[in-house]
């Protein structure tokens, strides 16, 4: 029985299979897990206890909303495109899934050892915008429409530097896997990628911030503007699914960056795992701290900061980046 | 092609009589801000028409929150009219009891013993940091900074609790009576209010530098909805926003009432007369507050609270008297016209966000819509106030 | 280059702002967690008023039933009632017994002259708690100080008739309770 098991998922189709249900199973815990920590984070910072009463700690408060989200009623605003509508949400959780495959959470726990790995996330990543679109084009609501507008000019033009960013480490390694980028910073902390690329990792973060619309860059959805921005008219589950998406897309977002820049699983003692979880998490805490500390930038600062300075910064980095290996070669 | 989005558009009264003066090619959008929507802060709505973000033109609409106040002043006796100034702007109720509580003793020629004048001061000051605490906070709010606004009522807090110990409440103060104040302050009352003093001096540097110095705040604040005094007097603006715009009007000191005449203080103003200036004012006011309290502190005399030459009943002669204060958001002004019974024959409330929000319009022509959001926190408006 | 350094004074901003949060982070909290703690400064609070009892009699309240509260409260909360001692009880708002003699009330010229000596008693003393502004005019207004404020901030109800309070059934209440406890304890 474990024997056709295990053989089974050497396969790689029964491989591949098994590891869509632990993602899947990952970004429903994971969800949970970020929702309390993001409302304990803003909590402490505003030195309040957070959620508290629902299970010890209000572990379970999580649970509760997620409930709640669940048993809504999913309320379709009249004259709203049906079909946009609900397709929005579930075309917005759908990448997830994909982007989570060439993840290399330890040298052997990666879901599809893909040698495009990294530019499979980007490229999936990028259907976001358009599930944003399509929520604020179909939800008939003024607010939801300005909030889309925002969205994809704002996921264009991050998409760049991000773009940017990445190149300058896949020139180094010669590789787009992000189990080898990561395997070539495991000598030593030196190896690192944020030490010789720290721009490009400044870069990264900056535009991935941005990418998964967190604050200070939340314009789709800045709320004392555009109410709710583009999910302004979701209730329930539909709500609930950009919310888990865009959680989804942090934990990616960090993900990669730890697989880039921060050396992946290189950690002493610990299972390689464990660090790699450490590292994103400590990212994610960066990006909330971020999100309860800064106001908002505004919708032309915003492009301004992408073309003044990250694209040519990147491209600047880029540049030296290339030379250099030329050089050391 | 799905649905035509334009064939809702149709719209109540106001929208209706918006929309003829729709900008010619068509493609501009009307949008409702408010009556509700976060950033109005009550239930303020504002017509707005955008050409993609840019605001064409817009216009306020009022008495979403209208409550007759003026009206019951003819209804009520003097003093049965007391506890309505506590809510026309519940932010700076202090200041609203003195305009009405002040005009009653000027028609009624009332000496208030000198005790009673600096306690005015100290919780009228009070009243005036806690104000500005709180517009600090939801205008950060305005532009997207969650945190600032609960540092802000950590200090707030303070002073409500100081204010309880002598009105009894927290928001909605019907402390000033006609000749001085209900309760004489306590030892711990001033005990506190000097603690407080102390801290909020020292709290003041952690604002800045958590807020006022950020880039991305200035990036938000500075050269948006650039305020001249020309125009600034146009429309009777007061206040901070006259402030911002250079112009160093304060009531406190150019008509001085009560003992402000005696106690130091600036005014401070700022120069362009941007988001920022106002901004910039308001935390300087802040510490203008705190210097004031700890003088009056300093020179509180000893005596009654309450004048004790004071008439059985409130019934001022025949006449008319206009008595201003400073508030928080500008000039409050008090029309009184009596006809010599016991009820005023009329009484008008002059509301400094009143005029502060009909600058908005023009203000917010040209702008971005977040922009316009940002002015309009700039402008620090409490609606029930305009309303009345 | 002047952009370039006041870009990176913007940055310097940022980070002040970061650490400012992250201290706050690891300070203790300063909000009360309610059900389980109270604050502690209700001592002070005004709460909705209570007729104050007489010093030798807890039972009876100090009330003149001179109607000024009635007369003065902006927003009519206040209901008395009152009969005078040898007349029929209950009859409400009796406007011959008013105090004010220069408050012209219809009907009082039909009246009979008061005796020399009139023995009031209160029938009821009502608050209606959902008009009440809390302004502080009847206490302010009551010449013996028969009326003060509670320190209750915790009245909570599901109907209108919970905030209808009837002070003096409330007074009479707690006079009966503190005499059988004094009894218990003296039995004990």
């Amino acid at each position: 029985m474990i024997a056709q098991l295990t053989a089974w998922l050497m396969h790689p189709l029964g491989h591949m299979i098994a590891a869509l249900a632990a993602i899947m199973a990952f970004v429903g815990v994971n969800g949970l897990v970020l929702v309390y920590m993001e409302r304990k984070v803003a909590g402490f910072i505003q030195r309040r206890p957070g959620p508290y009463e629902v299970g010890p700690q209000g572990l379970l408060q999580p649970v509760a909303d997620a409930g709640k989200l669940i048993s809504k009623q999913l309320a379709t605003p009249e004259g709203a495109d049906r079909l946009m509508f609900w397709a929005a949400p579930i075309l917005s959780m759908a990448p997830v899934v994909i982007c989570f495959l060439p993840i290399p959470f330890s040298p052997l726990l990666t879901g599809m050892d893909v040698n495009l790995g990294l530019l499979l996330i980007l490229a999936f990543s990028g259907l976001n915008s358009l599930a944003l679109c399509l929520a604020g084009w179909g939800s008939n609501n003024k607010y939801s429409l300005l909030g889309a507008a925002r969205a994809v000019a704002q996921a264009v033009a991050y998409e760049i530097p991000l773009l940017l960013s990445v190149l300058a480490v896949a020139f180094q390694t010669g590789s787009l896997n992000l189990s080898v980028i990561a395997q070539e910073q495991t000598r030593g902390l030196l190896s690192w990628n944020v030490f010789t690329h720290p721009l490009a990792f400044f870069i990264f973060f900056v535009a991935s911030v941005a990418e998964t619309n967190r604050s200070p860059f939340d314009l789709p959805e800045a709320e004392s503007e555009l109410t709710a921005g583009f999910h302004t008219e979701y209730s329930g589950m539909g709500f609930g699914l950009f919310f888990l998406a865009e959680y989804s897309y942090m934990v990616i977002v960090c993900a990669v960056a730890t697989a880039l820049f921060l050396g992946g699983w290189d950690g002493p003692v610990l299972p390689g795992i464990w660090w790699f979880l450490a590292k994103v998490f400590g990212l994610i805490f960066v990006m909330m701290w971020f999100r309860w500390t800064f106001p908002r930038v505004r919708f032309d600062q915003l492009l301004n900061i992408c073309w003044k300075w990250l694209i040519p910064l990147g491209l600047l980095n880029l540049v030296v980046t290339a030379l250099m290996i030329k050089l050391v070669r | 092609m799905g649905h035509d989005v334009n064939e809702k558009l149709t719209g109540d009264f106001y929208t209706k009589h918006f929309a003829p003066a729709l900008s010619e090619d068509g493609d501009t959008l009307i949008l409702n801000i408010g009556p509700q929507h976060p950033a109005t802060h009550g239930v303020l709505r504002v017509v707005v028409e955008l050409d993609g973000e840019y605001i064409r033109k817009s216009e306020p609409v009022l008495g979403y929150i209208h409550r007759m106040h003026e009206q019951m002043g003819e209804v009520k006796t003097y003093p049965q009219y007391l506890p309505n100034m506590g809510r026309v702007d519940y932010l700076h109720a202090l200041a609203w009891n003195w305009a009405y509580v002040g005009a009653v003793e000027k028609l009624m020629g009332i000496t208030v013993p000198p005790r009673a004048e600096y306690i005015r001061v100290i919780t009228c000051e009070l009243n005036r940091i806690s104000s500005h605490l709180l517009w600090w906070g939801a205008y950060l709010l305005d532009l997207g900074g969650f945190t600032p606004i609960l540092y802000g009522f950590a200090d707030r807090e303070r002073i409500l609790d100081i204010l309880q110990i002598v009105t009894g409440s927290r928001l909605t103060y019907c402390y000033f009576r006609f000749g001085g104040v209900v309760t004489d302050v306590t030892d711990e009352f001033i005990a506190l209010t000097r603690q407080f003093c102390r801290d909020f001096t020292q709290r003041l540097p952690m604002y800045r530098d958590l807020v006022t110095g950020n880039m991305i705040l200035r990036g938000r604040c500075e050269d948006i909805g650039v305020l001249s005094p020309e125009m600034a007097r146009r429309y009777g603006a007061t206040g901070p926003v006259l402030r911002g715009s250079g112009v160093a009007y304060d009531v406190r000191r150019f008509e001085p009432y009560s003992v402000y005449d005696r106690l130091a203080f600036d005014i401070p103003t700022g120069q362009a007369g941007d988001a920022m200036d106002r901004y910039e004012v308001r935390m300087a006011e802040m510490a203008q507050s705190v210097r004031i309290i700890e003088q009056a502190l300093e020179a509180l005399p000893a005596g009654d609270v309450v004048s004790p030459d004071l008439p059985e009943r409130v019934i001022p002669p025949k006449g008319e008297i206009y008595f201003a204060v400073e508030g928080a958001r500008g000039k409050i002004g008090v029309y009184l016209l009596s006809d010599g019974t016991a009820k005023p024959y009329r009484l008008k409330l002059r509301s400094p966000s009143f005029s502060n929000l009909s600058l908005f319009a023009e203000l917010a022509q040209g702008t971005l819509l977040a922009d316009a959001i940002s002015i309009m926190g700039s402008l620090d408006l409490v609606i029930p106030e305009i309303d009345r | 280059m002047r952009r370039l350094m006041k870009a990176l004074k913007g940055l310097w901003s940022l980070a002040v702002g970061l650490r400012i949060t992250a201290v706050e982070l690891i300070k203790p909290q300063i909000t009360v967690h309610y059900p389980r703690k109270e604050v502690d400064n209700l001592a002070t609070y005004r709460g909705h008023i209570e007729l104050v009892p007489q010093d030798e009699d807890p039972g009876t309240p100090r009330c003149i039933m001179c109607w000024r509260c009635v007369d003065i409260c902006p927003s009519r909360c206040i209901t008395l009632r009152m009969h005078v001692q040898g007349e029929e009880t209950g009859r409400a708002a009796d406007p011959g017994l008013r105090l004010s003699p220069d408050v012209q009330v219809p009907y009082s010229q039909h009246l009979a002259p008061p005796p020399d000596r009139i023995v009031r008693v209160l029938d009821g003393y009502r608050l209606n708690y959902s008009l009440c502004s809390l302004c502080g005019l009847c206490v302010q207004s009551c010449p013996v100080d028969a009326i003060r404020f509670t320190g209750n901030a915790y009245l909570v109800g599901t109907t209108r008739q919970t905030f209808d309070i009837d002070l003096l059934a409330r007074l009479q209440q707690r006079a009966a309770s503190t005499a059988a406890a004094r009894g218990a304890a003296r039995a004990a």
